[in-house]
């Protein structure tokens, strides 16, 4: 190759890389001038008196509330509560689902048993069952936590069944060609190739274990988010509802992310797509 | 006359639903002596694959025995080895884990076996990519690696589903060639299956030719090829290729 051919291609490729970066350095400052935008409209519409800013708050009125909590009112303990509250859920779904879901798999005739009773209970809205959960459980983290587990055990045991059920049968026939046993298959086949199912079963869980956990702070709690809502709404403190709601979004995003990292890790790990 | 390695004796095999019975095998028959080569040809959908599926015993027979010669009584490990269709490797585990897996699932992963696994790959040419993802590997070398796999195990028996089947022809020729080559060097007895007349001739020294579902043995004719070496792609220029291939083609086409 001459020099020069080499020199193009390789600024071409350089070329390439750059508008790759501009691309997604776009995407980024878009992103970020529709949230200043929104903090912006927000507060200039609360200060000229377009909004109410005793119902609707404004971002100015948000963070001195969010001082005020820091200082007076214990944030971080609320935030803590509900923070230990949903992993805690979010770890016994996740213990609780790959139990069942295995068993399951395990056996043919015991799915197909418990079929029609997974359905119901997936699709029964959860916070109906919060009522009946204080009275059986007092107001507790107890309570909380199977607030939280309820909401999200059901669709996940369904979700990891199934992801156990689509592994290629002939994988399984594999290990019993090589003397294996179905624990073998399992171990060997069902359940590594089942990791990407297992990770993004519980991104999803962790968001739904936090909806429970809050659901259940919201009828049974003396402390947490979900707890500091619902009294500030019933002494008409909106800057303090909308603060407390602006600090769940960072919570659940964070939750999120974290799953995120690990399934990335993995990803990154196997070299698996 | 020694006794047969495998022998099987009026196999027979139905699928059941609840839209009624399909009857896949009728008194199947056929031995095979150790150290044989032994090709089984007939129609796609005959049934073949059910019949390695029971004589390896992964399905039971309605009636009918396979009854097995082993000189080898420990009885432990599985005496068969069976390679399916295709190569499935699992893609977490690298080249060198894929090949031991019966042997880590059968709890003999002992250095012995292991060294063993690793001179088959030196061999065979697979060496070099021992920590490599399956995904990394041609199709050649990936059905080379499920045999070690398979022959990891020492088993006495090898059962072949048509694992060159989803193979390139220039591939499967080359591919098919080798594997034999492989067997015949162990000195393995094996029983292959195919739809593929000139690979049954090339590589066996027994034809074993299937009917239509319900399937049953329908000729057993044995291959004798002038060879000056025995490698499949010269056993397709031998002066006899084409007596068998127009025999088989006949014995195959003349059902009634």
């Amino acid at each position: 190759m001459k020099p020069e051919a080499a020199r193009t291609q390789h600024s071409a490729q350089e070329a390439y890389v750059k508008e790759h970066k501009r691309y997604h350095n776009k995407i980024t400052l878009c992103r970020l001038a529709i949230f200043l935008l929104f903090l912006a409209v927000w507060e200039l519409a609360a200060d000229l008196k377009w909004i109410d800013a005793f119902f609707f708050s404004s971002p100015s009125r948000v963070l001195t509330c969010l001082v005020e909590l820091v200082t007076e009112k214990n944030l971080f303990l609320h935030i803590g509560i509900t923070l230990y509250e949903t992993i805690i859920s979010f770890l016994l779904v996740f213990f609780f689902g790959m139990l069942t879901a295995t068993l399951l798999w395990y056996s043919e005739g015991i799915s197909e048993i418990l079929e029609p009773y997974l359905v119901v209970l997936n699709s029964l809205p959860k916070s109906a069952l919060a009522p009946l959960f204080i009275v059986w459980l007092g107001t507790g983290s107890l309570t909380i936590v199977v607030a939280g587990i309820s909401v999200a055990v059901f669709g996940s045991i369904i979700s990891l069944y199934t992801g156990f059920k689509s592994v290629d049968a002939e994988k399984i026939t594999l290990i019993y060609t090589l003397g294996g046993s179905k624990k073998d298959a399992f171990t060997k086949v069902v359940l590594p190739a089942s990791i990407p199912t297992v990770l993004s079963t519980m991104k999803v869980n962790i968001g739904l274990a936090l909806v429970g956990v809050i659901i259940g702070e919201f009828l049974a709690a003396r402390r947490g988010l979900g707890y500091l809502i619902i009294y500030s709404s019933q002494v008409f403190q909106m800057h303090m509802v909308i603060t407390a709601i602006i600090l769940l979004c960072l919570i659940a995003m964070g939750l999120y992310l974290s799953i995120g990292y690990a399934e990335h890790f993995y990803k990154k790990k196997t070299g698996i797509k | 006359m020694p006794k047969p390695l495998l022998e099987a004796k009026n196999i027979c095999y139905s699928y059941h639903s609840l839209q009624g019975e399909t009857p896949a095998l009728k008194d199947v028959s056929f031995s095979i002596n150790s150290g044989e080569f032994v090709a089984m040809v007939g129609p796609s959908g005959c049934g073949k694959s059910t019949l390695l599926s029971v004589i390896y015993g992964l399905l039971r027979p309605e009636s009918g025995e396979i009854i097995f010669h082993s000189d080898d009584v420990s009885g432990k490990a599985p005496k068969i080895g069976y390679m399916l269709q295709r190569d499935h490797l699992l893609e977490w585990r690298s080249v060198y884990e894929n090949a031991v897996l019966g042997l880590e699932i059968t709890g003999r992963r002992t250095p012995e076996n292991t060294s063993a696994v690793l001179q088959m790959m030196q061999d065979y040419g697979l060496y070099r990519f021992k920590d490599k993802k399956p995904s990394e590997l041609s199709g050649g070398m990936k059905q080379r690696a499920a045999l070690i796999r398979t022959l990891a195990l020492n088993p006495e028996l090898l059962l072949l589903d048509e694992p060159f089947s989803a193979l390139d022809y220039q591939t499967r020729l080359m591919v098919s060639a080798d594997i034999c080559e492989i067997i015949r060097s162990k000195k393995k007895t094996a029983l292959l299956i195919t739809h593929d007349l000139s690979e049954a001739i090339s590589l066996a020294d027994r034809v074993l030719i299937l009917g239509r579902r319900p399937t049953t043995v329908r000729f057993d004719i044995p291959i004798h090829l002038t060879l000056t070496d025995h490698t499949p792609l010269a056993a397709r220029n031998a002066p006899e290729f084409k007596y068998y291939f127009n025999l088989l083609w006949e014995a195959m086409t003349d059902e009634t």
